[in-house]
């Protein structure tokens, strides 16, 4: 099993690569990527360092492109594709069927990896991908219980990554317009969500109020925990309650599964969080690979440690974390 | 132009399904829509009572297409999407990809919904080659975006036997989730949901503490708060090449929306703006939310 981590710069992939990450995954500095944030990623000088200390110490390293070009933007799209096959990276990691097209008839030999923006949940879709595109690996939105990952990988035809910890999206990937809808932009068109040009904070007396293009997402007691207003996870007001309605602010973590996932034969697990620190790579890969290591070992008698699950938790969104759909209850 | 009736969206118990339909047959609309497209637990009719439906509709002068499932969790989920792209009658809209590579496999020709990611014309061209007919524009798309695709796709030479649909009436909708909100709502979990959402014809309300509209829970779906209303935008479709506007089922007033649509495309007087408030920024390119621009 693969562990596959998320780098937002050099020293997010050094960290990765030196705490024993298989694979790291980066994008490029522009709206190709659905971590399309200010400050972050990488231009093709910056991937080419990247790629070669990766590779000196035998990690692979995957590129994202994986947003959604709209006509007049096309050729970023296929100039992203193109310097991500001259710089000899591992796999591309894709969404659109146009840019996939793109990606396989001009670089037959790039291994393309379905990105979990192309919302495949079953065998038929994920045979489309393979039959059109040669895709070789699929990674799962999180919507999928144990059990239909478990028949998911028995039927498809292609090998399957899963989300493993981090930021928890509630809503299938690539399939969600809720960020558009409220300011304009979303993952699938600008390569982000709930973008922060757009959040406002804003002291109304004792408490403080978070928005996002003047939508009130969240209202603050002193003191309370103030997380950042991704529009899904505020409090908002349905038959009279105020709650969070969609999904709390938790973070995902499965490392309880991990035997059920190895078992299942998931080719890779995931880590995300590719706008976070070098300090949260350089902890969760950490964590991930003792993990992976010592199931490995011994998968019948494997749980995880409780230092392993604090040091998760330390860096976890909102400091509580979840099984997520994974867990029947949880939906 | 034509005028489609989308797929209801909603749970709606037999009864109101059976007078809706009804009244659809007499509605001047050329195409209807009919399925299942957000939750498998909702089974107001089994497959041949929808080809029943169907053949009805189609009886009376109505152009049918058969909506599929829109996320595929199980594989029973899989199973009724095949059934339903086998029907051997009927166009199917696929609402996954999965149903794209099944419809392919057969040769037959088919629809795209507005959750299959169309974003550029070298999407449309892969999916044309394996039978599209129509695609409905997803609806983040703008009107400036979505006039350069359907120029880019003419060059291409794509646009002959293939139309263009614009969701152009009802609550957008915006996600898909493992979660059952409305469920949730009631502090049930999904297993036992005790199809809640029967309970809300037109979706549960979720504002924000300031009391202002903000989404739709819809089941596992999440629908815009407010209705979105193109319909004042009906001439640029026309102008652009659009084929069809498509006005999604609602309660109350999806009639009202289908005779103003068809009095303003048959050139007579109507007002879209009294079907009351509404939002249309995704089309003007800005937020999806952002209201009914004034003076249209």
């Amino acid at each position: 099993m693969e562990l596959v981590c998320p780098a937002g710069g050099l020293p997010a992939l050094k960290a990765a690569v030196d705490n024993g990450a298989d694979a790291v995954y980066i994008g490029f500095g522009d709206d190709t990527n659905a971590r399309h944030f200010a400050g972050l990623n990488f231009n093709d000088g910056r991937a080419a360092e990247a790629i070669d200390y990766a590779h000196k110490r035998g990690s692979k390293v995957f590129v994202a492109i994986n947003t959604y070009p709209q006509t007049d933007g096309w050729q970023r799209w296929t100039r992203a594709v193109d310097a991500a096959a001259a710089l000899k990276v591992d796999a591309l990691i894709m969404a659109d069927i146009g840019t996939l097209g793109y990606a396989a008839e001009r670089h037959p030999e790039l291994p393309l990896h379905l990105s979990v923006q192309a919302s495949a949940t079953n065998p038929e879709s994920l045979r489309f991908y393979k039959t059109q595109f040669g895709i070789r690996r699929a990674v799962l939105p999180r919507v999928l219980s144990l059990a239909q990952v478990r028949q998911l990988a028995d039927d498809a035809p292609v090998d399957l990554e899963v989300f493993a910890f981090g930021s928890l999206c509630v809503m299938v990937e690539g399939r969600c317009q809720l960020s558009s809808y409220v300011t304009g932009e979303s993952p699938n068109t600008c390569g982000v969500c709930s973008p922060a040009k757009f959040v406002r904070w804003q002291q109304s007396g004792e408490r403080l109020e978070s928005r996002l293009n003047d939508v009130l997402i969240d209202r603050f007691e002193a003191g309370e925990n103030a997380g950042y207003p991704t529009l899904c996870k505020g409090r908002f007001v349905a038959e009279g309650n105020t709650f969070h309605a969609l999904e709390e602010p938790t973070s995902l973590n499965t490392l309880e599964l991990l035997p059920k996932l190895m078992t299942m034969g998931v080719k890779a697990v995931k880590i995300e969080g590719r706008q976070r620190s070098p300090a949260y790579v350089a902890r969760v890969t950490n964590v991930w690979r003792k993990a992976i290591d010592a199931c490995k070992a011994n998968p019948q008698t494997f749980r995880p440690r409780p230092e392993w699950q604090q040091a998760l938790a330390s860096v976890a969104e909102g400091t509580q974390t979840t099984l997520g759909a994974y867990h029947r209850p949880w939906q | 132009m034509r005028i489609s009736l989308g797929p209801n969206l909603y749970f709606w118990p037999r009864e109101r399904l059976d007078d809706f339909y009804a009244r659809a047959a007499e509605l001047p609309v050329d195409i209807v829509y009919l399925g299942e497209t957000v939750c498998s637990k909702r089974r107001p009719y089994g497959l041949e009572e929808w080809l029943d439906l169907a053949r009805a509709l189609r009886a009376a002068g109505k152009e049918v297409v058969l909506s599929t499932l829109t996320l595929i969790e199980a594989r029973s989920e899989l199973g009724v999407m095949k059934r339903l792209c086998l029907n051997g009658e009927f166009t199917v809209e696929a609402n996954d990809i999965g149903a794209v590579q099944l419809l392919s496999d057969q040769g037959v020709p088919f629809v795209t919904g507005p959750n299959i990611n169309v974003y550029n014309p070298q999407t449309l061209r892969r999916l044309k080659s394996m039978g599209l007919r129509r695609w409905v524009v997803p609806v983040e798309i703008s009107r400036a975006s979505l006039q350069r695709l359907l120029e880019e796709a003419a060059t291409l030479g794509l646009l002959d036997g293939l139309e263009t649909e614009v969701c152009s009436y009802g609550r957008l909708p915006l996600a898909y989730s493992a979660r059952c909100f409305t469920a949730r709502a009631h502090n049930l979990p999904k297993d036992n949901c005790q199809l809640k959402c029967r309970e809300y014809p037109e979706g549960l309300a979720v504002r924000t503490q300031e009391g202002n509209d903000f989404l739709t829970a819809n089941g596992i779906q999440t629908q815009s708060g407010l209705v979105q209303n193109l319909l004042p935008h009906w001439r640029e479709m026309r102008d652009m090449g659009i084929s069809v506007m498509r006005i999604s089922p609602r309660p109350e007033g999806t009639e009202s929306a289908v005779r103003a649509l068809r009095a303003l495309l048959d050139g007579d007087r109507a007002d879209p703006a009294e079907l009351g408030p509404a939002c249309d920024g995704f089309w003007r390119g800005t937020a999806g939310m952002a209201p009914l621009s004034a003076g249209l």
